[in-house]
């Protein structure tokens, strides 16, 4: 059990498994952005299906969830044991000098989960079981998980919806990838700005690539 | 100067406490916050009343006693000081200024702004000491030591653990004060032999205390009143990983719930 383990081995896992996240979301951003090429959905449509049939990114799926799951119940749990930790708050608190993002890590990171929830409802969930049309490419037949995205991405409550969510994600990457390294132990005089920049670096292209994909949809 | 104090006044550790409301005039800009605290209580002590309770000791800002939580921040506004060094110019004439006693579960409050910091001298115990007799002032050359590693363990050795990063963090995390007791010796040829112990020791003594965990905000950093670095935590979470891979097994403690 993850609990029984010290502050700072709860801390490590916790880093690995957010540095695992942050890839996660760099490949899916990488094929996401597929959907804004101008080739009838194309190569969109043929990575969608390459991620859903290949068997090896077929069982790092299992790991991925593995790693959302030790990442949101260890953070739960290390933030209920902060809260003990200071059962009488201050009356005037929190005028130290912080990075705003890292005092709100539980909350951004409880709103950028709430809507996971509703994002693999209403995308993964109908690839794995629903009904998806399908489309012709070079002869063969593939599902169009392109069309689903482009229809969700049409309705303006969704779009807007998305655009909010992914913000609480970048805010939330802000305080991640250089955080992660110094939950590692990696502490550099030269190289920890430059992961402080990286991090923050991140955190905008990440979200903004995110957001750009149901923003261009809905104008186009 | 005029000021309004709220100040948390509570009479034993098992009293509940409360904010009382204080008005002291004509204070000169060039008293320190102390010598403030010590006007307001004369006028308290004339009044027959009990005057508020707060520790202090060296008032040069080096032996870490004068805890208090003013306006927000440990020993008030000011970088690298303590509450000792900090003078009334620093406020506005007018001004209120709420001065709240270190809050953690780990420094229970005695009376009034004076907590029980006991759990550092636990974490101490537990491991920041090496058990060799070092004898005598040894030769200068016997034991070369970079000048690079000795600036950085006496760096971390400033610590005069005064709590105001467990007071400043939003975790009430003692990482920081616990980082440069370890680093102090980590960094030296002569703390390496029991470095594994030393920190499994310590880290488990801190999580059984019940001190939160670091999230890496760098609140500690910024009010440390002898600037000890967070690459300090670092180090300690590098030391601690190590004496993990490197060291004979050995069972994990926890601690908070």
């Amino acid at each position: 059990m993850a609990l029984k383990y010290s502050s700072i081995t709860k801390k490590v896992i916790m880093a690995l498994a957010g540095l695992f996240l942050i890839s996660f979301l760099v490949v899916h951003l990488g094929i996401n952005l597929l959907i804004l090429k101008n080739d009838n959905r194309e190569s969109f449509n043929f990575a969608a299906h390459f991620m859903v049939t290949n068997p090896v990114i077929q069982s790092m799926q299992w790991i991925l969830f593995g790693g959302f799951i030790l990442h949101i119940l260890l953070g739960i749990a290390l933030q209920i044991q902060n809260w003990m930790a200071r059962p009488q708050r201050y009356k005037v608190e929190g005028f130290s000098h912080t990075s705003f993002f890292s005092k709100y890590m539980i909350h951004t990171g409880a709103i950028v989960f709430a809507f996971l929830i509703l994002h693999l409802i209403n995308f993964f969930f109908k690839a794995k079981f629903g009904d998806i049309p399908h489309i012709m490419i070079n002869g063969q037949e593939y599902e169009d998980m392109g069309i689903l995205v482009i229809e969700k991405f049409k309705e303006l409550p969704y779009v807007l919806m998305y655009v909010v969510w992914l913000l609480f994600l970048g805010f939330h990457l802000d305080h991640a990838f250089h955080s992660a390294l110094q939950s590692l132990g990696l502490n550099h005089s030269k190289y920890t700005p430059v992961a402080f920049g990286l991090s923050r670096a991140l955190a905008i292209l990440i979200a903004g690539g995110f957001i750009l994909i149901p923003v261009l949809i809905y104008i186009s | 100067m005029n000021l309004t104090l709220k100040i948390w006044r509570q009479k034993n550790a098992t009293s509940k406490g409360k904010f009382v409301t204080y008005k002291v005039n004509d204070i000169s800009p060039n008293s320190s916050f102390l010598e403030m605290m010590d006007i307001l209580n004369e006028s308290i002590v004339l009044k027959g009343e009990d005057p508020v309770a707060f520790d202090h000791d060296c008032r040069e800002g080096i032996c870490g006693a004068c805890s208090m939580y003013i306006n927000g921040r440990p020993h008030g506004p000011d970088k690298a000081i303590t509450t000792c060094q900090l003078h009334m110019r620093r406020f506005k004439d007018g001004e209120t200024i709420v001065i709240e006693p270190w809050r953690a579960r780990p420094f229970p409050v005695l009376k009034d702004l004076i907590v029980d910091r006991t759990s550092f001298d636990k974490i101490i115990q537990a491991g920041g000491y090496i058990s060799v007799n070092t004898g005598g002032i040894p030769d200068a050359n016997a034991i070369p030591i970079p000048k690079v590693d000795s600036d950085l363990s006496m760096d971390a050795a400033s610590c005069i653990g005064c709590g105001a990063c467990v007071a400043a963090c939003k975790n009430a995390s003692a990482m920081l004060f616990v980082s440069a007791k370890v680093s102090q010796f980590a960094l030296l040829p002569q703390g390496k032999i029991e470095a594994a112990e030393r920190v499994h020791n310590m880290v488990a003594e801190m999580d059984r205390l019940g001190f939160g965990n670091c999230t890496n905000t760098g609140a500690c950093e910024a009010e440390c009143p002898k600037e000890i670095s967070i690459s300090n935590i670092a180090r300690l979470n590098r030391e601690f990983l190590c004496s993990k891979i490197g060291a004979p097994k050995v069972k994990e403690e926890t601690g908070g719930f």
